[in-house]
């Protein structure tokens, strides 16, 4: 007969779903469909495999970055309603398992890139899990009001990664990429940061409607709209695209400004103010990066269909 | 007279013990199949990379 095991007092070890919860899954929802529309319109074929192979490191990698954010802000996470239910702040889980696993994850998608890929996506990979893990939520995030500006770029390396997957080199389409969602970055954030921004102010984080206030976050998120419609232009200026995908982002582009400019020029009502066009900007942001990737892949598509690549 | 503070138990009660073997369950059967997975990645990728 085995003996009881000692346990603390309704402590149970951490289910594999609370791993897979740290992996922030929604999140790498829009990570695996921006690589994978990058891997897409790129020109140049890859074998299915290693297609399948090169997004699956992106995913992973996301995952274990994310669970390093995790790790590290399980104190802040604990302190916002948002947050407080995740795995590390609702006690599900010890912060070492979080650690570890983060770190498991980042290593062997590097490796799996390499070994399968190439080296250019494993070291842009290794990059942009730093980036997150390290320069956005150490350094910036805590630091700075710029946070989201800067630390943007960790979300803008996916569709780079997959389109230098079936590429191997850089050119200025994957460049673009990266730089559409480096812009697209401030304002989806900034939307949600007006509507929990108590949230923020409470754990002392300083995102910009907390320190800059209201206006200036309205004004910010505007300006980076307005920046973002030419620049989605870009790959159909540029020739790296055609007019599938110019005139959707054009439409969409335009719906997005027209979000931003609903809440860039106006004001909270009061403490009432149930900030409907400040979370209408943030639920069409993401499904305005879903059908703008769509559309560079329906392209490309239509292009390969019609004979023409 | 106070009354004596009644501790939780250290022992785990049969409920928990129970849940603690499952869930351990659990996470060993995802680790198995997470390896299964690597194993039959690396083998595709080694047969794509040797064009066979």
């Amino acid at each position: 007969m085995t003996a009881p095991h000692l346990l603390a007092p309704d402590r149970l070890p951490a289910e594999w779903r609370d791993f897979f919860a740290l992996t922030k899954p929604r999140v790498m929802t829009l990570v695996i469909f921006t690589g994978l529309c990058g891997l897409l319109a790129a020109p140049g074929h890859i074998h299915p495999v290693l297609g399948f192979v090169a997004i699956l490191c992106i995913a992973v990698g996301a995952g274990g970055a994310a669970a390093l954010n995790q790790w590290w802000e399980a104190d802040i996470d604990a302190g916002m309603k948002r947050t407080q239910k995740r795995p590390l702040p609702s006690g599900k889980m010890e912060r070492t398992s979080a650690r570890d696993f983060g770190v498991a994850l980042s290593a062997a998608s590097v490796i799996v890139m390499g070994l399968a890929i190439n080296a250019l996506c494993a070291v842009i990979l290794a990059v942009s899990i730093v980036y997150y893990a390290l320069v956005y939520t150490v350094w910036l995030k805590p630091r700075t009001p710029l946070n989201i500006v800067i630390g943007g770029g960790a979300g803008a390396f996916p569709p780079m990664i997959g389109w230098l997957a079936v590429t191997g080199h850089i050119t200025l389409m994957p460049v673009v990429l990266f730089l559409i969602i480096f812009m697209w970055t401030p304002p989806h954030f900034w939307a949600l940061a007006l509507f929990v921004q108590t949230d923020y102010a409470k754990v002392g984080i300083p995102m910009l409607p907390v320190v800059a206030g209201e206006r200036a976050t309205r004004r910010q998120i505007l300006g980076y709209s307005v920046l973002l419609l030419p620049l989605t232009l870009v790959p159909w200026w540029i020739g790296g695209t055609g007019v599938i995908y110019g005139v959707a982002a054009t439409v969409l582009s335009i719906g997005f400004l027209a979000l931003a400019m609903r809440v860039g020029l106006r004001a909270r009502t009061g403490d009432d103010d149930r900030m409907k066009p400040e979370k209408q900007l943030f639920a069409y942001s993401i499904l305005y990066l879903f059908a703008l990737f769509a559309a560079l892949v329906a392209d490309r598509w239509a292009l390969i269909l019609g004979g023409h690549a | 007279m106070t009354e004596p503070v009644e501790t939780p138990p250290l022992v785990a009660t049969p409920d928990i013990e129970a849940n603690r073997k499952r869930i351990i369950a659990a996470r060993n059967r995802a680790t198995a199949w997470v390896l299964v997975g690597f194993v039959v990645l690396f083998f595709a990728i080694t047969i794509v990379k040797m064009k066979i």
